[in-house]
């Protein structure tokens, strides 16, 4: 595939923490142009897969390809949403400003930031509905709206491709809703997303391809050929109160395909 | 008000502006004892310093401090991360490490070391301006006003050019990192600066005020201020405002002056906590129900 590079490549890839390894050998390549997700149980390893991508934490071994070329040379067009918990919420900072971070990467650390940089900012608030309350301190923000600057973050960044961390995590009904129509966005411009996603009830609507992970990879590949019954039973082991109904879930879904 | 008064109150003015403005990224880093734990262990740094060169000159002194400051950023940092050992655990176990072998280099060479354990660690502001230097034969004032006019200078230099890398690692480190910064070189960087304020600050004022200043009006202005600016401006004229109050407070009671001023910061966050709390226990509306019935 010379001619055109998966956004994202990762190879034999294992990462310990403790001696302990907490992903295992995990292999797969994406395409271009798609949401997807990735899934596992707790402790499965997702948000250290994500890390371990961005160049956050040490591997044991194996590689990581951007568009064909290690990270260093492609962290322009890579932008990470770590998980809302990770932040100090009481940090004295307003809105624009934590935008405004998305544009660091770009300016050597001396050189102040531009008018555009600003306009960039406050488009990528306009996008997730968020302006009128670009001049807000961050503490006196809803979990939704917390989510919506972090992902206005990552949209100043103008990337192409794009990894989150839980996004739909605590966040309320319409901002799930309006995540959902921005991914959907990002789809169109050729961009590629990659969610850890927690709620397996929303996986069939909202990603095109999946990626279950539990140490070691179990399946990747378009939601519909992996997200099966065998797969989910791998990746989550004997925790069957929740097979179940993911299972009756399926069905479902497949009695309303069969139906259309 | 004679002249070492108005000395006294210059040197006092200086450490609070570098120590304050230094310590508002350890406080938003949550290091502050972090700039404790450098405050102390730089002692080793100055004996081994004069030791190694016999030289009791500014440059000598900062740059062994720098270097041990240095030092227990990093043992501290790895004895959490590869010795499994918690945060404050390592910190606490790294300084007083350092700072015992400082105590044993004084008291084991004391008869070549020309420094004084109870003026490094109690150091008093009211001697500083006895200290005076000459420059080109000149009186040019105390030493300390020299020493610490550098460090203020070249901190507040340091936090205006690298200001949004600094503002970026201190509120979120994997973020920061996930945008091309290079977090551990500016941490470090941090920490040089850190340890070069300390000790500047240290042998004139002693260590009381000098953890003081780094931390209280730091976290006293991470009450109320709504941006980093705001902080730091805060954080500075608190700091500067506790030097000020403490010194008449001491000349009042001719008590210790590097303690007033310390006290002082300490009851200007009092005053801060509690009408944060009022502030909030008034905004809290009494509880309204929707209407049960439509």
């Amino acid at each position: 595939m010379p001619n055109n590079p998966s956004p994202l490549e990762v190879h034999d890839l294992t990462v310990s923490y403790h001696h302990r390894p907490v992903l295992w050998g995990v292999d797969f390549t994406i395409p271009e142009g798609k949401i997807i997700s990735i899934v596992g149980p707790n402790g499965a390893g997702k948000s250290t897969l994500l890390k371990a991508v961005m160049g956050l934490l040490p591997l044991s071994s194996g590689y990581v390809k951007i568009y064909g070329e290690p990270l260093q040379k492609k962290r322009s067009i890579v932008a990470y949403v770590p998980q809302r918990e990770e932040v100090d919420w009481d940090f004295p900072i307003n809105v624009l400003d934590v935008v405004l971070m998305g544009r660091y990467g770009r300016l050597p650390f001396y050189r102040r930031l531009r008018e555009e940089d600003t306009a960039l900012a406050k488009d990528a608030l306009n996008q997730v509905g968020m302006l009128e309350l670009q001049n807000r301190q961050i503490s006196q923000l809803s979990g939704g709206q917390q989510q919506r600057v972090f992902i206005a973050r990552a949209l100043a960044q103008q990337a192409t491709v794009y990894l989150m961390d839980e996004p739909f995590a605590g966040v309320d009904a319409a901002t799930e809703k309006a995540i959902v129509t921005l991914f959907e966005s990002l789809k169109s411009q050729g961009k590629t997303v990659i969610c850890v996603h927690h709620d397996l009830n929303t996986v069939i609507e909202y990603f095109d391809w999946t990626i279950l992970i539990n140490l070691r990879l179990v399946a990747c590949g378009p939601t519909e050929e992996v997200f099966n019954a065998d797969n989910l039973n791998t990746t989550y082991g004997g925790r069957l109160g929740l097979l179940a109904e993911i299972t009756e879930r399926l069905r479902q879904s497949e009695w309303k395909r069969r139906a259309e | 008000m004679i002249e070492s008064e108005i000395w006294i109150l210059i040197i006092a003015s200086l450490v609070a502006i570098s120590c304050a403005s230094i310590g508002v990224f350890l406080v938003l880093r949550k290091m502050s004892m972090l700039g404790d734990a450098i405050s102390h262990s730089v002692l080793f740094g100055i004996a081994a310093a004069f030791l190694l060169t016999s030289s009791r000159s500014t440059a000598v002194m900062l740059i062994g401090a720098g270097a041990v400051g240095l030092l227990t950023a990093y043992l501290a940092s790895a004895l959490n991360r590869y010795g499994k050992l918690q945060e404050d655990a390592s910190i606490g176990v790294t300084f007083t490490w350092l700072f015992a072998l400082g105590v044993i280099l004084i008291s084991a060479f004391a008869d070549r070391v020309d420094l004084d354990q109870e003026c490094v660690l109690y150091g008093e502001i009211a001697f500083a301006p006895l200290d005076t230097i000459e420059i080109l034969g000149k009186d040019a004032g105390p030493r300390a006003v020299w020493m610490l006019g550098f460090v203020t200078l070249a901190n507040l230099i340091f936090i205006l050019m690298g200001y949004r890398n600094l503002k970026a690692i201190s509120f979120d480190p994997v973020l920061a990192s996930s945008l091309g910064i290079n977090v551990a070189l500016w941490h470090y960087l941090l920490m040089s600066f850190v340890s070069l304020t300390t000790v500047a600050s240290f042998e004139s004022v002693g260590a009381i005020l000098v953890v003081a200043m780094l931390v209280v009006p730091a976290n006293t202005a991470y009450l109320f201020a709504r941006s980093l600016v705001g902080m730091l401006s805060w954080a500075i004229f608190l700091a500067l405002l506790s030097a000020v109050t403490g010194f008449f407070l001491a000349s009042y009671f001719e008590a210790s002056i590097s303690a007033a001023m310390a006290m002082m910061s300490g009851v200007f966050f009092v005053i801060a906590l509690l009408s944060y709390h009022l502030k909030a226990l008034k905004s809290v509306r009494p509880m309204s129900f929707p209407s049960a019935v439509r």
